[in-house]
């Protein structure tokens, strides 16, 4: 099939199942005083008529979306209004067994066979398309997941995008990756993601696994499959060989079947670290190759030195940046505490400023928590931290009547060892505690079993230096933060995982080197 | 009259007998060595912490010469490790001193690649936007090696070396083939100018053992070099609990495939503007 074709059968399947456009929602005006005056913003929300979603999606399995073997099908919500969005097929171990079979073969029959300059042109293919579709991503990403669309238009979509153009490019030079060595694929990728980045993730899992000359069986997050479904109609679109790529859709019992599935040679897994753990266990006792990108709980450190108008920006982006849904989110803040009552006066207004609502708008800084359970779950810890006492922020801002919003806050004075300076929250939270010396700053970074992120904020270059050596991080962002890249590695120390996902050393965990 | 000895742990730079206070006679009886328990084992932990901080904030230059230090210790030993190999092993001079020539040329070939492999591995990272960004590894903090019950000094020493050259700190548990080697080998560490604690070496069981390494929390990572499959899946399943790296199969020495095992890779991101 031509691409041309290809591109008209996928339009004509869309114009079918176009659903009935709904007028777009009010969305809430936010009144703002400043010197006496007011401003209000008005609403500017993103169209939706852009993207096209069908009722319910099937697996994505040999190049053909294929319904469930139990029939079965789990509702996704958009969680900014709380409506059905679409349904996703449940996959169970048969769906499983069919896609990594379909891997196998085509591993077996094409895509480790083929030229690795052909390999790349494919990705560079699905690259373009993503970008050439990118608006209909965004808004889909944000009606599927209430991240705000200013995020999934401008961080979300063009990332994903970017990280099949870069490996695209390894495709056919992976003999200079690793001088010295010869290089090979592994086989049959089983691969896990989460519900935050939804795209973006499958972006850093396929990208550099497909370069490789592996084969792929993803399973996307329950909550957020939509983009995923979407990808399968670029691949599709691209005419990747069918197989190369398996989209099994369903909940945790479904990643199970794939990590159990004895024909997977790798797990790759992105998500918590106590679902990490038990994939690891289950690991354990098989040859299979593991590499985990887990939880953190990570510090910005601010010190007195530093540009403090730029650190407050760097540490709202930190924590509140897709709702604190990010794995690396600075949601410890250190502050040198000769600074700390100011910085905190400073945070307090910077936080007012931040408009929480419908993610479709442009304006909006924080949209919806991505879905109920989280909600209940932030809710519930932030109520606990009440409780454990501490000075406790929230501002105040006029939420949504439906879905699931809850307004950016910290928790300061609190003792190191509470619930909310210990765990990963995933939600807009920060935890705020003060230091002495740069020695202190690094221990109390330091202090807690994972090692995925870290920030400093400091205008003295050997302080930065010194710091970032002492960090146990793999990420540090020294004035700056939540910044990715594809070339640019991504993983964490300890209990964040083992691996590395994003430049030379992204390819390391898809490659045998010998 | 012969004076006999019984050949004690090394921890944290010192010579140390088990705190259980049991040894057990090895190799017919040619000596008897100490059988570490788990304190010792928590004990010498807390030694490679503290080794680990020191080894890894020294300069990479200053920790090549200490390895190479280490082969000029071993060739001053030489008589003493040939002796051992011949009585213990049944090994004729030559081979006895071939395998010490595989242990010096293995502390020589990880002594000149401290200050290099992060250049084969590091970047400067092309990132779209304002920002100097660079990767560098870095060590991992305390590894625990489980060595093979095969003795082979070649691959002895070049499972310490290459977790050494990261700047890591290393609690070997030696094979039971050859445990008195501990003797000789401990002495080469203790006059190398290595900080104490960042090589520690016990003699002991791996089944009363295997629990408490691959469940501390302290302990990083494992270099899992024996045989015994039984024990490796233990090993594995424990560590998951505070996400050790295991490494199994070094087996190709002198590679820097096995320096690169025991690092972790940090990025850091600096913006670039006025």
């Amino acid at each position: 099939m031509t691409k041309k074709k290809a591109q008209k059968k996928t339009k004509a399947k869309k114009s079918k199942v176009t659903k009935k456009k709904k007028t777009t929602k009010k969305t809430s005006s936010v009144k703002k005083t400043v010197k006496g005056l007011d401003f209000v913003y008005d609403p500017a929300p993103e169209s939706k008529a852009v993207v096209h979603i069908q009722n319910k999606y099937d697996h994505f399995i040999a190049g053909k979306f294929v319904a469930p073997n139990s029939g079965k099908y789990m509702k996704s919500i958009n969680p900014a209004t709380e409506e059905v969005l679409t349904k996703h097929a449940v996959g169970d171990e048969k769906d499983v067994d069919r896609a990594v079979k379909a891997a196998r073969v085509a591993y077996e029959g094409v895509w480790s066979k083929m030229p690795a300059e052909e390999r790349g042109r494919y990705l560079y293919r699905i690259a373009r398309i993503l970008q050439e579709r990118s608006r209909e991503f965004a808004v889909a990403e944000t009606l599927d997941g209430g991240k705000p669309i200013k995020e999934s238009r401008d961080v979300d979509i063009p990332l994903a995008a970017a990280h099949f153009f870069y490996y695209a490019g390894w495709a056919d030079k992976l003999e200079y990756a690793f001088p010295g060595k010869s290089v090979r694929s592994i086989g049959v990728c089983g691969q896990i993601i989460p519900w935050n980045f939804p795209l973006l993730m499958a972006a850093w899992k396929l990208a550099p696994a497909l370069a490789a000359g592996n084969c792929v069986v993803l399973k996307p997050a329950e909550q957020t499959s939509l983009t995923a479904m979407l990808l399968a109609e670029v691949l599709q679109e691209a005419e990747l060989p069918d197989g190369v790529v398996n989209i099994v859709t369903g909940e945790g019992p479904t990643g199970a079947a794939l990590v159990a599935h004895p024909d997977v040679n790798k797990i790759a897994f992105t998500g918590s670290t106590d679902i990490g753990k038990l994939i690891a266990k289950n690991v354990a006792h098989t040859t299979k190759k593991l590499t985990l990108e887990l939880g953190g709980k990570s510090a910005n450190i601010v010190y007195e030195d530093a540009a403090i108008d730029q650190a407050v920006e760097g540490v709202v982006n930190g924590i509140y940046f897709n709702q604190g849904h990010v794995c690396c989110a600075g949601s410890r803040l250190l502050l040198e505490e000769s600074i700390a009552k100011d910085f905190l006066k400073k945070l307090q207004k910077r936080m007012k400023t931040i408009r929480v609502g419908d993610p479709l708008d442009k304006n909006t800084d924080l949209g919806a928590i991505n879905h109920k359970e989280q909600w209940e779950k932030i809710k519930t810890l932030v109520d606990q931290g009440k409780e454990e006492g501490g000075d406790f922020y929230q501002a105040e801002c006029k939420l949504p009547s439906k879905g699931y919003f809850f307004s950016p806050c910290y928790f300061a004075k609190q003792s190191g060892s509470s619930l909310i300076s210990r765990l990963e929250i995933f939600g807009p939270v920060l935890s705020v505690s003060t230091f002495r010396t740069p020695d202190e700053a690094i221990t109390k970074a330091n202090d807690t079993p994972y090692g995925l992120a870290a920030g400093i904020w400091s205008e003295k270059g050997s302080k930065i230096h010194k710091t970032a050596n002492g960090l146990k991080a793999g990420v540090i962002w020294a004035n700056t933060y939540n910044k990715f890249d594809p070339t640019s590695p991504f993983g964490g120390f300890f209990e964040s995982g083992y691996g590395r996902e994003g430049g030379l050393h992204g390819l390391l965990p898809y490659l045998e080197v010998k | 009259m012969k004076i006999e000895k019984t050949i004690k742990l090394f921890i944290n730079g010192q010579f140390a007998r088990s705190e259980s206070g049991r040894t057990y006679p090895v190799n017919d009886n040619y000596a008897r060595v100490c059988q570490a328990s788990k304190k010792d084992f928590r004990n010498s932990v807390d030694a490679a912490k503290s080794g680990e901080k020191s080894w890894s904030s020294k300069s990479a230059y200053n920790r090549s010469q200490i390895i190479y230090r280490m082969a000029e210790m071993c060739e001053g030993k030489r008589d003493q490790f040939v002796s051992l190999f011949k009585t213990t092993l049944s090994a004729s001079d030559k081979k006895a001193n071939e395998m010490v020539d595989e242990g010096i040329s293995s502390f020589v070939y990880y002594a000149g690649f401290c200050d290099k492999y992060s250049q084969t591995i590091g970047s400067v990272n092309p990132v779209s936007g304002p920002f100097h960004n660079f990767t560098t590894p870095e060590s991992v903090g305390v590894v625990a090696l489980i060595d093979s019950d095969e003795f082979n000094f070649g691959a002895t020493v070049d499972r310490i070396c290459s977790i050494l050259v990261g700047g890591n700190s290393v609690i070997a548990l030696l094979g039971p083939t050859l445990p008195a080697v501990l003797a000789p080998l401990s002495e080469v560490f203790a006059t190398s100018d290595l900080p104490a604690g960042v090589v520690n070496l016990l003699t002991g069981h791996l089944e009363e053992l295997a629990e408490v390494i691959a469940s501390h929390r302290e302990v990083r990572s494992i270099s899992y070099q024996n045989e015994s499959k039984k024990f490796y899946e233990t090993v594995r399943e424990k560590s998951v609990d505070n996400m050790k790296r295991i490494v199994p199969n070094h087996k190709e020495l002198k590679s820097l495939e096995n320096i690169l095992s025991f690092v972790e890779y940090k990025t850091v991101w600096h913006p670039i503007g006025v």
